[in-house]
């Protein structure tokens, strides 16, 4: 996977809105992550890490929240959890191409000083 | 360097045999995609706004795409292409799946219908950029190092190579890898995935993200199906799991079976994106 890319620009973004803010210190940055969206936490941490180092981020904590796979079923007119990626509706096993929510690969906050 | 997949930090990506930087391109102006709109900033303090001569401790919401660069430049591909009335497809699948011949043969069943041009992403070498040109294909190659995807800017930069507006069909040969691309809009209009039967039934199982973002599904080397043992049905069963929206295709494009179904589709998605 492309983690690091994926990381170091996340950083940028993070620096980038510290600066913006006139804060000296990146303290931690926190991402939405989706099931679907084909990134590997774990992979994004040590990722993380080597990328923060020698920057204003250095030492900073990353947390990671995780978006399940959701999907929406037409027929049943709600939403449901999509189990092993399969977009199968557990109520009428009819399959969905909607995926509302599970590609997520945001910045969602900086935390800074 | 990525662990998982040897993809770079900075990868050295060659275009035509040239440096990626040295390539302008007109999809990407006469400026660099520099990525500053701070204009309409969403930031919010969620602090008390007590700043004394120290800063304090905040937490800023950001709450943006991580690939929101790329987001933007695929967004730019796509207009432009879109302008120069332009079908164009993201071909995607492993590494010898079938991609290359796929395309050498899709272009010799188009030729005298429409005009067709391809961008080959590869790790290193040219080797498909010769088998295509030699085929009479007009072809730009993009080396990308260490990157495991071909990405939007890349495309952007490639895409400059061609003479577009003597082109009906743009097709986009993805790195081999079901992995990482899948991430990467490139401004196509169509995501084609690749499956071939040697790969096995249970592929879209095995890499969802790049099933379920596929517009079309391509089922390659039909004429070892028998050799291979390959369970068509439970494929097919198991592509409509994952990518339910995508349009499945049954070729070989060795032998031709099933050639002329999707020469057929493709001429009726450039009619509609013609208008």
């Amino acid at each position: 996977m492309h983690e690091v890319g994926i990381m170091q620009e996340a950083v940028r973004m993070a620096i980038e809105t510290a600066t913006a803010q006139g804060a000296g210190r990146v303290h931690g940055l926190r991402l939405r992550v989706g099931a679907m969206s084909g990134v590997v936490p774990e992979a994004m941490q040590f990722a993380f890490d080597m990328v923060c180092a020698g920057t204003i981020a250095e030492g900073a904590k990353l947390e990671i929240e995780r978006v399940p796979a959701t999907c929406w079923c037409g027929t049943c007119q709600a939403e449901f959890e999509c189990a092993d990626f399969v977009n199968e509706c557990p109520r009428c096993h009819a399959l969905s191409g909607e995926l509302r929510r599970g590609r997520e690969l945001n910045l969602a906050s900086v935390e800074m000083s | 360097m990525c662990k998982d997949c040897g993809c770079g930090i900075t990868g050295d990506v060659s275009i035509g045999g040239q440096s990626s930087r040295a390539v302008s391109s007109p999809l990407l102006g006469g400026a660099h995609s520099h990525d500053h709109e701070h204009g309409d900033s969403h930031h919010h303090h969620h602090d008390d706004h007590d700043h004394g001569p120290e800063h304090s401790h905040q937490t800023v919401t950001v709450q943006k795409s991580i690939l929101e660069k790329n987001e933007r430049l695929a967004e730019r591909n796509r207009g432009f292409f879109k302008a120069k009335k332009l079908l164009v497809l993201n071909v995607l699948s492993s590494p010898g799946s079938g991609k290359t011949t796929l395309i050498q043969q899709t272009a010799a069943a188009l030729a005298k219908k429409l005009r067709l041009g391809v961008i080959v992403g590869d790790l290193a070498t040219d080797n498909d950029a010769a088998r295509l040109r030699a085929a009479g294909v007009p072809v730009v190659q993009v080396t990308t190092g260490t990157v495991c995807h071909l990405d939007a800017e890349m495309v952007a930069r490639a895409a400059g190579q061609l003479d577009l507006d003597a082109l009906d069909v743009l097709i986009i040969e993805n790195v081999g890898n079901l992995v990482c691309p899948a991430d990467y809009d490139l401004g196509e209009d169509l995501r084609v995935v690749l499956l071939s039967v040697t790969e096995g039934e249970d592929k879209p199982l095995k890499y969802p993200p790049i099933f379920h973002s596929a517009n079309v599904a391509v089922v390659t080397k039909s004429d070892l199906a028998v050799a291979a043992g390959f369970d068509r049905e439970k494929a097919i069963d198991n592509l409509h799991r994952i990518g339910h929206h995508a349009r499945v295709f049954e070729l070989s494009a060795k032998t031709g079976e099933g050639m002329a179904a999707w020469v057929e589709f493709l001429v009726q998605q450039r009619q509609a994106v013609k208008g």
